[in-house]
Formats: C-alpha cells, structure tokens, sequence
C-alpha cells in the first residue's frame, strides 16, 4: 500500500520561495500564472494493508514532524 | 553556573559557545543529541548554532525529535534555563519552547555580516549585563532567520515583554532598512513566557574579545556567569 502526503503553507504565510519561482515563470514569458505557492510532497510505502489504519498513523507523522502546523496544513492520501 | 551544550549532527558553534560560557565562569558539559538525560546539576542548556541534519524538511525540525530533546523540555518546564542561537532558535521553536517559528529570509539571501541590534529589556538573567535600549553590535549568519507567528501570538509575546532583542541601525532606530530577513516587528531574539528560555538569530559568541572585533557579546554569557 502507498500513501502521498501533501504539506503546503497555510493561507497568509508569506511563501519567498513561491514569488521567487513565480517571478522566474514570468521571466519565462509562460502566460496566464497568477500566483505561485511552493508546498513539499511525500511518497510513502506501507507495510501494512489497514487503510484506516494507516491514515490515523500518518496524521500522526504530520503532526509530529513533516508539517509545523504552525505554518502548514497537510493532507494525507492513501494510494492503495 | 552548570552548562549543558548540546550537539546534533551538522552543529557547528558548540565548540565557540562553549568557549564564551568558560570565559565567563561556567563549568561546561558537552552533551550528545542521542542521549536521553542532560548531565547531573545542568542549570542551562544551549542549543548552539549551526546545519543539525542539513536543514532536511525545515530548519531544526528533526533536531527537535532528537532524544535529548525530550529532557531539554522537562528541563525547560522546571523553570531551567535553555539558550538557543540561531539553529537552536529554529529547534527550540520546532520543539515548541518558544512560540512561532523561523523562516526563510524575507529576500532570499543567506545573510552573514555585522548587526546592531536592541536590547529590549535588562532584567532577564540573559541580559543583565546590558543597559536597557543599548544597541549592540553582533554577527548573523543565517538563511531561515524570518520569525513569524500567528496575530494573536505576536499581540501576547509582545504585551507580556517577550521580545528580548530587535533588529536596527546603528543609532537605534527599528528601520525597515535594518531589518536583515523580514522578521516580524524586527523581531531578532524572543523569551519564553517565564524568562527562562531566550532563542536568537544572532551569534553573542562570535563576539567575546576585542581581539576578534568587538566583544558585545560578552555580556550576556558574564549575566549568564553570574546566574545560579
């Protein structure tokens, strides 16, 4: 089984990293970007075949350490 | 004064820090992230600066889980003192010792030079030594040294006397120019609620003797010194 965990800023956290490529996007000449916000994304295989199971670990594992829920929201996918 | 200086992989200012504390009269133990318990009689514990694990996920954030860190906070909740500079900040904030956390620098650049900061408040056993507005002049070294929090922390750190030191220009003033990652309200060092935890982007131990170019930061390890 694999799960994808998605961690990206929450709304009003000022993101540099996102303007940064968003201005590079520009300089690009790519049209119709509005606005950029860089977030992190996570692979992740499961030993075991409890989906439930699995997501309740994995939020925990956010909530522990791959987002600070300071700054950033996360959502947890199981794959199957 | 008893000090605990903690090492994780990628620390790179324990062995300087180290060396301010003894100038000014602690007795010094280092101290390995693997372990679970500080050594007997620790009265402060300093979580040096440096890279811990290559700043992988986000700056101090798997220091944070270290198994020391788990008697740092007990060590923290007994009303112990805890110094962290600048990578200790970003963990002491992962660990949630402090309130808000750091970020990376508002322009994008790894910002090492001279800075002069303000000293907020003198009767902390941090900054005893100081009078209080005096601008000091420090080192930073950093790329993530962007403190944010949420409105409603920044209104209580703020009204309870948390903010320990801001960024500024040579004669004082909290100038935007001054300000050298975007930092909240210039914000460059903040106390825990009791005053017994300061966290610092900016480096006192690079600062010790004239003979390296100022000795500013002295002070704080001699207010240290005389604590306890």
């Amino acid at each position: 089984m694999k799960a994808r965990i998605y961690v990206t800023l929450k709304n009003g956290v000022l993101d540099p990293q996102g303007k940064a490529i968003e201005g590079a996007l520009g300089s690009l000449g790519i049209p119709g970007i509005a606005s950029v916000r860089q977030g992190k994304m996570f692979d992740i295989e499961l030993a075991g075949h409890d989906a439930k199971a699995a997501e309740a670990a994995l939020a925990t594992a956010c909530e522990k350490l791959l987002a600070n829920t300071v700054i950033e929201n996360y959502r947890v996918e199981i794959l199957g | 004064m008893r000090a605990a200086v903690i090492t994780f992989p990628g620390t790179n200012r324990d062995g300087d820090v180290s060396r301010a504390l003894r100038a000014s009269g602690a007795d010094v133990s280092p101290c390995w992230h693997a372990d679970h318990a500080l050594p007997a009689g620790t009265d402060l514990v300093v979580l040096p600066g440096g890279f811990s694990y290559g700043d992988y996920l986000r700056t101090g954030a798997i220091a944070a889980r270290a198994n020391i860190m788990d008697a740092v906070r007990a060590h923290a909740a007994r009303g112990g003192l805890v110094l962290a500079i600048c990578n200790g900040f970003q963990i002491a904030c992962e660990a949630g010792l402090l309130p808000g956390v750091l970020v990376r620098n508002a322009n994008l650049r790894f910002v090492c030079r001279r800075q002069t900061l303000k000293v907020e408040r003198t009767d902390t056993l941090f900054t005893g030594g100081y009078r209080r507005g005096q601008v000091i002049d420090v080192c930073i070294a950093h790329g993530e040294g962007n403190y944010i929090c949420d409105p409603e922390t920044l209104a209580r750190i703020e009204g309870e006397g948390q903010v320990a030191f801001r960024y500024c220009d040579a004669a004082g003033a909290l100038t935007p120019d001054a300000n050298p990652n975007g930092s909240l309200n210039q914000i460059a060092g903040i106390y825990s609620a009791n005053l017994r935890v300061l966290g610092m982007m900016p480096h006192p131990e690079n600062l010790i003797e004239q003979l390296t170019g100022g000795a500013d930061g002295k002070p704080l390890f001699e207010s240290l010194g005389r604590a306890a």
